[in-house]
């Protein structure tokens, strides 16, 4: 399959169960949650090493928001439920709670309800007091600036992680400007995020490694040093660069729509822009057992 | 399906105990038999279609017509349906409601809404003593769902609430909030003397300053987030509790009672 010039090869990406959940932080102005969320999500790239893998999904308007304020949705996904419910404990803890003027709510409704703002309300010292409006129950924790107001749990649901795709350009800037344009038009797409910085990875990884102690290592098969060095290079000469965009969603449907919007965006600027090829993370199914075939979702 | 409808025919002179007219009890029983059950008044036993003229056949909506002051306990552990009562009721009118919703066109007497659980009381009437509160001796009152109140509340409104929401569009007598656990008590009009005493936990909304007992302390002025959501959730309300105008998040506030464990805020419009 060829579009405006890239090829799509024939390959599919691997993807992994994991746990995921939504929060929505508000704040006084859009400035400040988005500090808030950017504190939150922070040092979640990958569960190889962070514990968890989280993003920015979009921000919302004051009408889109519980308590009719500027915010934003991020969502976090972990391997496992305890894990992803550690994970969003210390984060909100440390970084919505310490935030300026910050709220923090339930982003989804249904699923397995695990503690948001309920374990943090200890915080208070005892002053913290409760309210249950509509059915739910928030928390009002006395703070130094007023009230750090939250919603005492959020709902985990089985959701995906790790869809992605490569672009394979002829240099490193335009590399890095297709990913660019893939990354604006995917952050458009509702349940997913891309949890790299920027969204983009450059150091995409391969299952395994020569040390025994590391379960990751760099992906030979995609470096573009390496071409005459690895024993089996997925590189022609022409390719000097290449990114991957990870993609973790609630279902695969929301994983596939942000592949193809994306794919489409780098496809765009095309071989022009030097862009040669779009390809996948493809561990033999080593990683995971969903796959999402490039050429099926471009298709 | 038209409601089943109660019309009453004569007043009797004792107080009737209504509380086996609601849904729950009424489902998959013949019209015969609903006329057949047997209603306590006074010392003696009233077979319903003694009391009341019966129409319509749907269980799930009672209608109870030119109803006055002596029947009690309407909707006692109403668990799902509707009741609407055009005039007057007794005491004891929701009590330990469960589920569905209770409206009374007019007045109701002492302990409406009392130790209920879910569901809703709507009243647009006045209101008698011990709204939303426990029964004499009982340690929890109202433990979830709303009462809204269209007039005025006797004493004691909110007597060891546990939880849930009561809304007075009037004026309430002494001691409303009193000994409250938690939950949330809002007063559009005036209140009077020992408003919250021994309070607990919960919240008291004004909309007007009351004279406060020394034990509750001012905590200043202050911009609360959870009082715009407070407002939204009664935004389907037929009520001015409903209104954006009469929404606001800043209050001043007053933590008490001291003379208990002072966890409870009285939130005063500002």
């Amino acid at each position: 399959m060829i579009i405006n010039g890239v090829t799509i090869d024939a390959t599919f990406a691997e993807a992994f169960p994991m746990k995921g959940t939504r929060a929505i932080i508000t704040a006084q102005n859009e400035k400040w949650a988005m500090i808030a969320a950017q504190a939150m999500t922070g040092f979640a790239t990958s569960v190889i090493a962070c514990g968890c893998e989280a993003g920015i999904e979009r921000t919302l308007t004051p009408d889109e928001t519980p308590d009719g304020r500027p915010g934003v949705a991020i969502m976090i996904f972990a391997m496992g439920g305890k894990g992803l419910a550690k994970q969003l404990e210390t984060r909100a803890g440390q970084c919505v709670l310490t935030s300026p003027t910050s709220a923090l709510f339930a982003g989804i409704d249904g699923g397995i309800r695990i503690p948001l703002g309920k374990n943090l309300r200890y915080f208070g010292d005892g002053f913290q007091t409760s309210k249950v409006i509509s059915g739910k129950r928030y928390w009002r924790i006395p703070v130094m600036d007023g009230e750090f107001l939250a919603e005492a749990t959020t709902g985990q649901v089985d959701t995906i992680g790790g869809g992605n795709f490569l672009v394979l350009a002829q240099s490193q800037p335009q590399a890095l400007a297709a990913c660019e344009a893939a990354i604006e038009e995917m952050r458009k797409i509702p349940n997913v995020i891309m949890p790299f910085p920027g969204g983009v990875v450059r150091s995409g990884s391969k299952v395994g490694s020569k040390y025994k102690t590391l379960g990751a290592s760099t992906n030979d098969a995609f470096c573009p040093t390496l071409k005459g060095s690895t024993k089996k290079t997925d590189l022609s000469p022409d390719i000097e660069s290449v990114m991957e965009i990870v993609i973790d969603g609630l279902t695969k449907e929301d994983i596939d729509k942000a592949m193809r919007v994306g794919i489409q965006a780098v496809c765009d600027l095309g071989s022009e822009n030097g862009i040669m090829r779009i390809s996948a993370g493809n561990y033999g199914g080593k990683l995971g057992p969903f796959h999402f075939h490039l050429q099926e979702i471009m298709a | 399906m038209s409601a089943l409808t109660f019309t009453l025919k004569t007043r009797p002179d004792q107080r009737v105990d209504m509380s086996p007219l609601v849904c729950q009890a009424l489902a998959n029983l013949e019209p015969t038999d609903i006329a057949a059950i047997k209603l306590q008044c006074g010392k003696r036993k009233l077979r319903v279609d003694e009391l009341f003229t019966i129409s319509g056949f749907d269980v799930q909506h009672i209608v109870i017509k030119n109803s006055f002051a002596k029947l009690d306990y309407i909707g006692k552990d109403l668990d799902g349906g509707s009741i609407h009562v055009e005039g007057d009721v007794g005491a004891y009118c929701g009590m330990g409601l469960k589920k569905g919703v209770i409206k009374i066109s007019g007045n109701t007497g002492i302990y409406a809404g009392c130790e209920m659980k879910k569901g809703q009381l709507e009243i647009d009437g006045n209101t008698g003593d011990f709204l939303g509160g426990a029964l004499a001796g009982n340690k929890m009152g109202m433990k979830g769902g709303l009462i809204l109140v269209k007039g005025n509340a006797g004493d004691r409104v909110g007597d060891h609430l546990r939880r849930g929401t009561i809304l007075i569009e009037g004026s309430v007598g002494d001691y409303c909030g009193s000994r409250m656990i938690a939950g949330t008590i809002a007063v559009m009009g005036n209140t009077r003397k020992f408003l919250g005493h021994s309070m607990r936990r919960g919240t008291i909304l004004l909309w007007n300053s009351p004279k406060l007992s020394a034990s509750f302390n001012d905590c200043g002025s202050h911009t609360l987030a959870f009082l715009p959501m407070l407002f939204n959730s009664f935004k389907e309300l037929n009520s001015p509790f409903a209104d954006s105008q009469n929404a606001f998040n800043r209050v001043q506030r007053f933590a008490g009672d001291m003379a208990e464990i002072g966890r409870g805020e009285i939130l005063v419009k500002i």
